[in-house]
């Protein structure tokens, strides 16, 4: 046995004290802070739902023809959307795409600065970067906990779970994408006498944005990969489906929401990684390289 | 400071390394650059360079990889600050300028070309030719113009909405030319323009160089590791060997008298007959009637058929009056000169 250093119980108790008195103090103001992501994913949902089936396969096949400018993708949109359909999960699925689509944007909007700020400062880089570490490989489990304690169940832990195990490769993309870029034409901007926004703007975020993109990529697979785990916290969606079927042990039902949750994950993979590709091939990858 | 001088680089002595102060104590003590290196850890790139280049002539700084040429050009926009010494342009020292003047500095007084373009490629050729001016805050209009303008100048007419990634290696660094002299500044950098062209692109830019700047009479600064481009494109060349300059003059000067055997190595490959020049080895007699006459302009190359049929013709400059006259005896020793020097 590992013999006792330390006595540990009166940390952990601390820890569990200091929650519990967080959870009294603070949690209205954490709700109210986080009411906005609520509003944000209630809105997406209403409107995904509001707008009609037809509606939606017609949009994303186009997005699909538009990234690829070939038919295949487009087809397999329609089909593995109809395929959802069919399944009696479409309004699971939206609910689902709602979440995922919410805690993109969410992420997007702290990870660029956040990657933007790491790609100019080797001091903060050395400090997120383990922080990123812990968000990817922590077991979600262990910070739903007390995110379910401090904002109770709903959608707004499952989303708040979603971004922490989600918004790490996004960071980390950016902050690859921006010091990628060649150094002799950040050299060539700043010999013209480009400002640090001229430069940001004029030249480091457009080159970078092929890995952005792929960053964003990873950012939607890794959301759709929480959405079972979400669903335990009141997500609802496909997840919740996939739960009962556990839950009841009906194969059947677990089965169909999960071949609808590869399905969304092909879609949104493929449109983006096309967007990505269309978007190197007009910077013209090898110079990008060079 | 001369009149003429429009740069002047004076005592840069610039170190690599975490600590440079104490590397650059070590140099003022007179310890040799190697054990400067060897005892601090610290790399030398320059060690007390000091040249002045003249307002319109075309001044070529030519070293091998290491030789800390691309250090040295940087120095005149404030891309590396030096370790110590001074960077005087136009009668001001750009080290004393704050962040902004600097910026207005780089926006108005100097461009620079860059070895592998460094183009932005996603945007147009137009685009990337109008980049400079777009940072200086000139209008959308006007920028396109001038764009259009310095695209036609440089033969890329018709290319204007090609990204860069479309073009060759030639056509790049032709957009790079032009987004440079777009700027319309009087100091132009170029930092290795030409070496990453292939041999007949590099001598067709090599021309055009040549030829525009006898049109715009700008400051060039260029940096090169071939020999015999800086001789072809120099007013004078400066050579420069693991950060210490060896030798400055005009490319005759360099091949007539290199100042030791490192110089001689480079000029060992160089064709004689066609860079040296007949004014540079001319004999003084300038009276005798004679029944052929050359410019002192004239290459060696230009004169030898001539001696077929004469022992010696006159010399003559651009206003065609008589300077003095040369000799087949005088031609052959000038290009047999360096191998008599070292038998």
């Amino acid at each position: 046995m590992f013999p006792e250093i330390i006595e540990t119980r009166p940390i952990r108790i601390w820890i569990d004290d200091g929650l519990d008195w967080m959870v009294k103090n603070w949690g209205d103001a954490f709700e109210a802070g986080a009411y906005p992501l609520l509003v944000l994913l209630n809105s997406i949902q209403k409107f995904l739902l509001f707008v009609p089936w037809w509606m939606i396969i017609f949009v994303l096949a186009a997005v699909a023809f538009l990234a690829t400018r070939r038919w295949a993708l487009p087809i397999v949109v329609v089909v593995a959307l109809l395929l959802v359909g069919v399944m009696e999960l479409w309004e699971d699925a939206i609910k689902t795409m709602a979440l995922m689509i919410a805690a993109t944007l969410t992420t997007i909007i702290f990870a660029l600065p956040m990657g933007i700020a790491m790609s100019r400062s080797a001091l903060l880089r050395g400090i997120v970067r383990p922080i990123l570490d812990l968000m990817q490989t922590l077991p979600s489990f262990v910070y739903l906990i007390p995110v379910v304690m401090i904002f109770g169940p709903g959608k707004v832990p499952a989303l708040i779970a979603t971004i922490i195990y989600a918004a790490p490769p996004l960071v980390r993309l950016t902050d690859l994408g921006i010091r990628l870029v060649d150094r002799e034409t950040m050299e060539a901007a700043q010999a013209f006498g480009a400002t640090p926004r001229q430069k940001l703007f004029g030249v480091q975020i457009p080159l970078a944005l092929p890995t952005i993109l792929a960053g964003i990529n990873q950012t939607t697979m890794m959301a759709l990969a929480m959405v079972v785990i979400a669903s335990m916290i009141g997500a609802g969606g496909l997840g919740y489906q996939v739960l009962q079927g556990i839950g009841r042990l009906e194969v059947s039902r677990g089965l169909f929401a999960g071949l609808g949750i590869v399905a969304l994950a092909i879609i949104f993979d493929r449109i983006t990684q096309a967007f990505g590709k269309q978007l190197q091939e007009r910077i013209g990858l090898s110079e990008h390289k060079l | 400071m001369s009149e003429r001088a429009i740069i002047e680089l004076k005592n840069i002595t610039k170190i690599f390394g975490e600590s440079p102060e104490e590397a650059l104590q070590l140099l003022k003590k007179g310890l040799s650059k190697s054990d400067v290196q060897a005892q601090s850890g610290q790399v030398v790139a320059l060690n007390d360079v000091s040249l002045s280049v003249n307002r319109g002539e075309v001044f070529v700084v030519m070293g091998l990889s290491g030789s800390g040429k691309s250090t040295l050009i940087r120095h005149i926009n404030r891309l590396i600050d030096p370790t110590s010494g001074s960077v005087v342009v136009n009668g001001r020292d750009i080290l004393d300028m704050a962040v902004e003047d600097l910026r207005t500095y780089r926006r108005t007084e100097i461009a620079m070309v860059f070895q592998n373009f460094g183009l932005l490629p996603h945007r147009s050729v137009l685009e990337n030719v109008a980049y400079g001016l777009e940072i200086r805050g000139v209008s959308k209009p006007k920028r396109r113009k001038t764009a259009f303008e310095w695209i036609e100048t440089v033969g890329l007419k018709g290319y204007e909405n090609s990204r860069p990634h479309e073009l060759s290696g030639g056509q790049k660094q032709r957009v790079g030319l032009a987004r440079a002299l777009a700027m319309d500044s009087e100091v132009l950098l170029m930092d290795e323009a030409f070496s990453a062209l292939d041999p007949l692109i590099r001598s067709d830019m090599q021309e055009q160089l040549l030829d525009l700047q006898k049109k715009l009479k700008k400051t060039i600064f260029f940096i090169t590791h071939d020999f015999n481009e800086a001789i072809r494109l120099g007013d004078r060349v400066a050579l420069l060997n693991e950060g210490e300059l060896v030798q400055i003059g005009r490319p005759e000067e360099i091949i007539l008298q290199p100042a030791n055997q490192y110089v001689v190595d480079f000029v060992r490959d160089v064709n004689r007959a066609r860079v040296i020049k007949v004014g540079a080895i001319m004999g003084k007699d300038e009276t005798t009637p004679c029944e052929v006459a050359v410019d002192q302009s004239a290459s060696c190359e230009d004169v030898l058929p001539l001696f077929a049929t004469h022992d010696w013709v006159g010399v003559v400059n651009e206003k065609n009056e008589r300077v003095g006259s040369i000799s087949a005896k005088q031609v052959i020793s000038a290009l047999a000169r360096h191998q008599a020097t070292i038998s």
